[in-house]
């Protein structure tokens, strides 16, 4: 059959659509990731034991299983007990809490080194726990963690390709309607390769800007 | 929560998490060769070599493998490889587990003191010899417990053959979950299952390097 890219920017317009609605579910998903990640590790860290060992279970349940499997549970859960999203808020959500928990990781080993005198000053200028921990302790363990978690957003953008399967046309399935219209998998399938790759570029450039300016600012 | 549903289909998951097992062992092994080529590439005196490990560990860790399955195993005809599904979610996920690895691997080396390898080749060994018995069993115990980090996201990465229709776990719990409407069940089933897996792995890994090291 041989290869035939001349086909492609017919089709461009779909791409392109599909390539903006990766972007939107990404963002969403990385910003419900990052606030649930810190609420997660607070909830893991500081819940009373009754609330906070069986939310490290789920945790674990959900590190040892595959998103995909992760994806299907919530998009047809959610409509088995009477709540219908549309397949794109299922994928925000599926993707968004499945990174919050590997987040979540980072920030409670962040929470934990960040130095106790802190706690303790915050504590004795008359602040409470909850205040010494939103005011003081947090915002110093999220700068800390901020590169790693940026690896966890890459991750997340290139796993956004798998809400395609429950149905969301992002930039994979519109991939696909494209090669439905012309029967040419290859050339389409690598055009969003492209695409993803182009996304991950710019991502890595603003993780390394936003790394020299924490190193500055410390 | 429907037991008796769960104790019906089980036998069907557990045949799925065999072709999981498989799956994951098979694309282990093409991800270590791949990892290992790679990093030599990386590694390799000459500038065409390096330029193409480089250029492997980006584009394959820079793009959705679901795409690269895709490529693979739709696009594949077009060039001439025709694969069945299970063939093409086992090269196509090896070479992409591959490129992870082959950073791994090569961080692993390039950690041991250069000064270890001039001291093999000031005792006379040859430049391979003193890679072989000085650099390599120092870097190789470095690698287990990271290799095992790439071995449990390859694990996890095989459910997306699923979207190709090899008939593994995560296929097996939709394919139940479209048949009965029970996705709850059949996620706690599938769930289980690779847990126990990833468990056992991680178990293992974690054996293995307490083995390697010298204390």
């Amino acid at each position: 059959m041989g290869l035939d890219f001349t086909v492609v920017p017919a089709h461009l317009d779909i791409i392109l659509l599909g390539c903006a609605w990766t972007i939107g579910i990404a963002v969403a998903a990385a910003l419900l990731s990052f606030f649930g990640g810190i609420v997660f590790a607070v909830i893991a860290l500081y819940a009373p034991w009754i609330i906070r060992q069986p939310f490290r279970l789920l945790e674990w349940v959900f590190m040892g299983t595959p998103l995909l499997l992760q994806l299907f549970l919530i998009y047809f859960g959610l409509v088995q007990i009477g709540i219908d999203l549309p397949a794109f808020v299922a994928g925000i959500i599926g993707l968004g809490l499945h990174f919050a928990v590997y987040n979540s990781e980072l920030i409670q080993t962040a929470i934990l080194s960040v130095d106790k005198g802190q706690m303790e000053a915050a504590r004795t200028v008359g602040l409470s726990r909850g205040q010494a921990l939103r005011k003081v302790v947090i915002p110093q363990a999220v700068r800390d963690v901020i590169p790693p978690i940026g690896n966890n957003m890459i991750a997340l953008l290139k796993d956004s390709a798998l809400v395609s399967v429950i149905g969301v046309s992002e930039l994979t399935l519109s991939a696909q309607r494209a090669i439905g219209a012309t029967y040419r998998p290859f050339e389409f399938y690598l055009v969003a390769a492209l695409f993803y790759y182009a996304i991950n570029l710019c991502m890595e450039w603003v993780q390394r800007r936003i790394e020299r300016r924490i190193a500055i600012s410390r | 929560m429907d037991i008796d549903l769960m104790l019906r289909v089980y036998p069907f998951f557990l045949e799925a998490a065999w072709t999981t097992i498989l799956l994951s062992v098979l694309t282990a092994l093409l991800g270590l060769t791949m990892g290992t080529l790679g990093a030599a590439a990386r590694l390799s005196r000459f500038a065409v070599l390096r330029f193409i490990g480089a250029a492997y560990v980006s584009f394959f860790r820079g793009t959705p493998a679901l795409i690269q399955l895709f490529i693979l195993y739709f696009g594949g005809p077009q060039i001439g490889i025709q694969l069945d599904a299970f063939e093409a979610g086992v090269i196509g996920l090896g070479i992409n587990a591959g490129a992870y690895m082959t950073e791994t691997i090569r961080g692993a080396i390039i950690s041991i003191d250069k000064g270890q390898k001039e001291a093999g080749r000031t005792l006379g060994l040859s430049n391979w010899q003193s890679f072989y018995k000085i650099t390599l069993p120092q870097a190789g115990r470095l690698m287990v417990r990271p290799l095992g980090v790439n071995l449990n996201m390859l694990i996890k990465a095989t459910a997306l053959v699923a979207a190709i229709s090899v008939v593994e776990l995560t296929y097996t719990a939709q394919r139940y979950i479209g048949s009965t409407y029970k996705p709850f069940e059949m996620f706690l089933l599938a769930g289980i299952l690779y847990m126990i897996i990833i468990y056992a792995t991680g178990r293992g890994v974690a054996w293995l390097d307490r083995k390697v090291q010298i204390t």
